[in-house]
């Protein structure tokens, strides 16, 4: 069953793409649409039996991959705990994506492509939650980014989009430097990149030391941090998170799939996966903690200020990662697994109710433009509130019953709080990071639905009106039918705003323009999606984080810390209290200052400049990375060009001693007249022949 | 197949196609030139299926020996490594001359018989087994490349035709005097015997510095590259996938029939030098590649890159290392070849190599963008392609030499990764800017079928290597055994914690590891 789960996307990506054109959009749908379908089922079918303790972890050997002296990598698929978790939520949210893709990509011509490709990153995922050995992770890690790059690139036509797509990869590929330079050093350190061999050796090699980089370290701390190098490229964590607010030019779908619910958790997985390594260095979980901490601060604090939809959640996204992170740093793995968790089914819901409102609001993806939307689209409209219910982390604290976000974020901060040391500092970060959390979603909520229409000055409200009214302008101006699929383009988003983000300096109005609520594809992944932020927690949260259904659940599958759940459960009340009480807080400032002072964004733009300035960019992330790597790559590789190769090598090798030839014989015409191949010829033999003199003397 | 000359055979079928050609119309030579190719082909592929690859298999096969005079002799025979070489050549070969069925209007018959003539002598490069006959065919495999670039070249090609010529000639010459001295002194001038022999430690820093010179020329590496630009450029494209596809791998081949197993300490004590030119020509190139305005330039300079990661495969002193130094060449030759059909594809049809003058190709030559990306991809090293294979076990393999190296080297898939993509975004994405490129049909069924044979080869090898590393295997065990005294110990001398006696078992194993390999 499992290599039917893991294959039936590739084949299908494999006919939808070689098809393509000639197989024609409905089949090449229906197709890889299908086999999504039947592979969560099946995963399910995996999963259930896992979640009632009945089913043992397995391997299914397919084939050999690379043999050489003791390195041994097999293909192979293995099934436990974390892979079944894992497969349900990649077939789940992916089959929905492709669903709900129907209706989104509709206007698109060119459906096959994208439909394989997402089926091609669906396969790339399940090869790497499957892998037994961190060289078949690293095969699925490498997948899902050429699937990334192909996907955020689907547009190929927009420059912002290659650009994003570009930079998504190598970025990735520096985190990726980290995560080969890992495999080697474990593979040097146990002779083995079996995973279950690598991390039941682990504990005997805690406390030696190796040399490194002409340094000695300890071991495992080293071979840590350089995997999690990788995890912190695939993650988008603090340093290498500059791809995934980019990535955002990829087709919604895309972002929901692959940056929300997937492939951004792949870092989490592998920490968590290879916990009993990350176990025997305190050092290694410190900096994760660290990262993780520090990364769910910075996202969220960018967050507040995004104009963009799409932009607010990715930062969202970086930032619960974040959470992720630092709870597997705190020890608490099953904490983190279940926020990978919850926050799939949210966070693919609130990127799919984004694309639903960028629908209905013709490819406007700046919120300053939206508002009253509520009931234009009720049913998006709903099912977003869930997801920001979920994400918020509404609940009821003590007695224990609220959405999927109370369940998993709750669970961090109390086993965060519970591990003592740094997990009390990142316990902080954490709850002040849900204040933000809280404020940005309902932000987001209240621009976009309620309020009054600002419709009117959008351009692609414009460009909407003016196609309804004017089809005859339309071919005046060159459209070329099938070459035009520009409306179907999302709006880059991405130019900071000089004239200030303030919402409400626009004019209100709806222009004329009638929102329509999405169709029903696009609608049912919604509401499955909103079934899944209400009830996931509530239904999984004992198999995930309780002390004891823990242990029962994982089987060993992640470093299960059942003490620290304990722990976890018996913290003070008022640290139980701290996330609902910033969560209301959030949630009193957004509406305060979106809907009951509208003034108010505007005065904390004028007061605080600078501190707003430094947000809206994003901390300068990028102008400073373009100043350090990208110009530098350029000049110098222009300067070891012109300067090396031509000015150095060439002028004092080869040209130099043609220089010399040439005055010295005067045979500048045969050079010139093309008779140095014969020359070179004659001296050619004459060199054998010499030889051969030579030897048979 | 005792006693059959296969091997004899595989080379005087492209010779008498060769001379055929020459006497030839031009479409018939075209067609001589075709079959003789692929005759050799199915030769290479049942050399492959009868080469016995057990582990306990004599490491020479087919072997013959005709002596002609003197010491001087007809001796062929090979091993898995030149098993592998020889197949990565007669697959290039019928491509190479379908590449040319258009291309190449003038002196076809001529042209056909370089190509013939140059496949006669690069199979016997790798089934030479007199020092002597590897020689004269080591250096007169240039010939016919001096000629086609030389004359179906571009309009600087007697420019990169002599430095082509003055580049290898300073390396050949050392490299003759040495192999002179070296019969000499071991009294034969098999390669297998010479290859067991041992040279006194100070004569062989010499001997190694010799053929380093001819090798490293052909490598290229850093800083005797700068021919390979201009030699790419400047040659039509049949002649750029040779090239790439095969003549720069006879140096790496050079470097694992000489210089490791016949001057292993010398080897030792020099391998700070090719390190450092190999990490030095990592990121080097890798940036000027970044900067080219020549697609074919571009992947040229990448080539450099490739084989500098080839040379720390092969001086890590470790199996892995010269496995995936093996899968590197050959992975090289398939997706460099295809690199430069693909260019070939487009400078068919507008005659510009300036990468500035193509864009949004994707819209008009899908077919092409599908198999562009993959040979890209498989050019950066993804899972799952050919390239990755080696250049993994490559750079696994330098770790257990040297940390530093590996991490400077490992780079390398960075900055792989901007240069192949920036060049594939200016190329197949973007708006159709220009009008003329934007008109270009898409591949023809010729210009698949080229194609399509690489691009199953470069997925076969990546999915199932398998099959690749097993032919090789006892060899390079035996090459790794040779060096075994000599090699280097790594930097990393894992030293248990003072806490866990326990570990003591596991730690004998470690270091032990660290250390053999």
């Amino acid at each position: 069953m499992i290599q039917l789960i893991v294959l039936l996307p590739l084949l299908a990506a494999a006919i939808a793409g070689l098809g393509n054109k000639a197989l024609g959009k409905l089949p090449a749908k229906i197709v890889t649409t299908g086999a999504l379908f039947v592979a969560c089922a099946m995963s399910w079918m995996i999963f259930i039996p896992f979640v009632t303790g009945q089913a043992e972890a397995s391997v299914t050997p397919l084939f050999t991959w690379i043999e050489s002296g003791s390195f041994d990598a097999q293909w192979a698929l293995r099934v436990d705990t974390m892979t079944a978790v894992m497969l349900v939520v990649i077939t789940s949210v992916s089959s929905l994506v492709h669903l709900y893709s129907w209706g989104y990509m509709d206007e698109e011509p060119d459906q096959p492509r994208f439909f394989a490709y997402l089926s091609l990153f669906t396969f790339a995922m399940l090869m790497l939650v499957t892998a037994n050995n961190l060289l078949q992770m690293f095969f699925g890690w490498e997948g899902v980014g050429l699937a990334s790059y192909l996907l955020i690139g689907f547009w190929f036509r927009k420059p912002s989009a290659n650009a994003a797509a570009i930079k998504a990869f190598v970025v990735n590929r520096v985190g990726d430097l980290g995560f080969m330079m890992g495999i080697f050093g474990t593979y040097l350190v146990f002779n083995t990149i079996s995973i279950p061999e690598i991390l039941e050796a682990a504990p005997s090699m805690a406390g030696s030391t190796i040399g490194f980089l002409g340094h000695r370290f300890d071991t495992m701390t080293v071979l840590c941090l350089l995997l999690f190098v990788g995890a912190m490229g695939k993650s988008a964590q603090l340093g290498l998170h500059t791809w995934l607010p980019d990535a955002m030019e990829g087709p919604t779908p895309v972002s929901a799939l692959i940056h929300a619910a997937t492939m951004v958790t792949a870092g989490v997985f592998m920490v968590c996966r290879l916990s009993p390594m990350f176990e025997t260095s305190p050092t290694a979980l410190g900096f994760v903690t660290f990262i993780g901490a520090a990364t769910c601060l910075f996202a969220a604090t960018v967050g507040t200020v995004q104009t963009d939809i799409k932009r607010v959640i990715a930062y969202s996204t970086c930032s619960q990662l974040g959470y992720m992170f630092f709870a597997a740093g705190v020890g608490a793995y099953g904490a983190a697994m279940f926020h990978l968790f919850t926050h799939a089914f949210f966070k693919a819901l609130l990127f799919l109710g984004a694309g639903s409102v960028i629908h209905a609001m013709h490819h406007e993806q700046d919120m300053r433009y939206y508002g009253g939307l509520r009931k234009s689209i009720p049913i998006t409209f709903w099912t977003m509130t869930l997801g920001t219910l979920a994400i918020t982390g509404v609940g009821i604290p003590l007695v224990g019953v609220g959405f999927a976000g109370f369940y998993s974020k709750d669970g961090i901060l109390e086993a965060a709080f519970a591990a003592g040391g740094a997990g009390v500092g990142a316990y902080y970060v954490g709850v002040f990071a849900a204040l933000l959390t809280s404020f940005y979603s309902w932000r987001l909520v209240f621009l976009t639905f309620f309020g009054k229409p600002r419709w009117a000055a959008s351009e692609h409200i414009q460009h909407a009106l003016h196609d309804a009214h004017g089809h005859d302008d339309h071919d005046t101006h060159g459209h070329g039918s099938e070459h035009d699929n520009a409306p179907a383009q999302e709006d880059a988003g991405d130019e900071p705003h000089a004239h200030g983000a303030a919402a409400h300096a626009l004019p209100t109005g709806t222009g004329g323009y009638h929102p329509h609520e999405s169709g029903l594809v696009m609608l049912i992944p919604l509401v499955v999606l909103s079934l899944g932020a209400v009830f996931a927690g509530f239904v999984f949260h004992d198999q995930f984080i309780g002390a004891e259904g823990g242990m029962e659940f994982w089987k060993g599958a992640l470093a299960f810390n059942s003490h620290l759940m304990h722990a976890a459960h018996e913290v003070p009340t008022w640290v139980k209290f701290g996330p609902f009480t910033v969560m209301a807080i959030g949630l009193l400032i957004a509406w305060l200052s979106y809907i009951k002072n509208t003034d108010w964004p505007q005065r904390f733009v004028a007061t605080f400049g600078a501190l707003y300035q430094v947000l809206l960019n994003k901390w300068y992330f990028d102008e400073l990375y373009h100043f350090l790597f990208v110009k530098p790559a350029f000049a110098i590789g222009r300067f070891f060009w012109k300067f090396g190769d031509v000015g150095f090598i060439d002028r004092f090798g080869p040209n130099g001693l043609a220089a010399l030839v040439v005055q010295g014989n005067k045979i500048t015409r045969r050079i010139q007249s093309g008779y140095l191949y014969t020359y070179a010829l004659v001296m050619l033999i004459g060199l054998a022949a010499a030889a051969t003199w030579a030897m048979t003397r | 197949m005792d006693g059959f000359p296969i091997l004899s055979l595989m080379m005087a079928v492209p010779m008498a196609g060769a001379i055929a050609c020459l006497f030839a119309g031009a479409n018939s030579a075209r067609w001589i030139a075709l079959i003789a190719t692929l005759v050799d082909l199915l030769l290479g592929i049942m050399l492959w299926a009868n080469f016995d690859q057990a582990g306990t298999a004599a490491q020479w096969q087919f072997q013959e020996y005709a002596p002609i005079f003197g010491r001087f002799a007809w001796a062929l025979g090979i091993d898995g490594i030149a098993l592998m070489l020889i197949v990565l050549t007669v697959f290039l070969m019928p491509i190479c001359i379908g590449a040319s069925w258009q291309a190449i209007q003038k002196r076809v018959g001529e042209y056909m018989a370089a190509f013939l003539f140059m496949e006669v002598l690069m199979i016997g490069v790798f089934t030479a087994q007199d020092i002597y006959l590897f020689y004269v065919m080591f250096e007169a495999g240039l010939i016919p490349m001096y000629l086609i670039i030389g004359i179906w070249g571009g309009a600087d090609r007697i420019y990169a035709s002599y430095k082509f010529f003055l580049y290898t000639l300073l390396g050949s010459v050392l490299m003759l005097i040495a192999m002179m001295w070296m019969v000499h002194e071991a009294g034969t001038t098999e390669i297998p015997a010479l290859m067991a022999y041992n040279f006194a430690p100070g004569a062989q820093t010499w001997l190694f510095l010799a053929f380093f010179a001819s090798f490293a020329v052909k490598m290229p590496m850093w800083p005797v590259h700068t021919w390979l630009p201009d030699a790419h450029v400047q040659a039509p494209t049949a002649g750029s996938v040779i090239l790439a596809g095969v003549l720069l791998k006879m140096g790496g081949y050079g470097f694992i029939r000489f210089s490791l197993p016949m001057f292993p300490e010398a080897s030792a004590q020099l391998a700070w030098l090719v390190w450092g030119l190999s990490m030095v020509a990592v990121v080097y190139t890798s940036l000027v590649a970044l900067v080219q305005s020549d697609m074919k330039k571009l992947i040229a300079y990448s080539s450099v890159a490739h084989m500098a990661i080839v040379t720390v495969g092969l001086f890590a002193f470790n199996q892995a290392g010269i496995e995936g130094a093996m899968m590197v060449m050959l992975g090289h030759g398939l997706v460099s070849g295809a690199l430069f059909l693909c260019v070939g594809v487009i400078y068919d049809r507008l005659h510009t190599r300036e990468i500035s003058r193509y864009g949004g190709l994707s819209i008009n030559m899908p077919k092409y963008a599908v198999l562009f990306l993959l040979f890209t991809m498989a050019s950066v090293g993804l899972p799952g392609t050919s390239n990755f294979v080696g250049e993994f076990l490559s750079l696994m393999g330098i770790y257990q030499a040297s940390s530093w190296v590996a991490l400077v080297c490992t780079t390398g898939i960075i900055l792989g990764a901007a240069y192949m993509l920036y060049l594939y975004r200016r190329i197949a994405y973007g708006e159709q800017v220009n009008a003329d490129a934007a008109a270009m049909p898409d591949l023809s069924m010729r210009e698949i079928a080229l194609l399509a044979p690489i691009a199953a080869a470069v997925l076969w090898m990546g999915v199932y290597p398998e099959s690749f590393l097993a032919p090789m295997r006892s060899d390079i065990r035996a090459l790794e055994a040779r060096l075994a005294p000599a090699a280097p110990a790594g930097d990393s001398h894992i030293k248990m914690g003072a806490s866990k006696p326990a570990g003591g078992a596991t730690h004998e194993e470690a270091s032990a590891h660290g250390e053999a390999h």
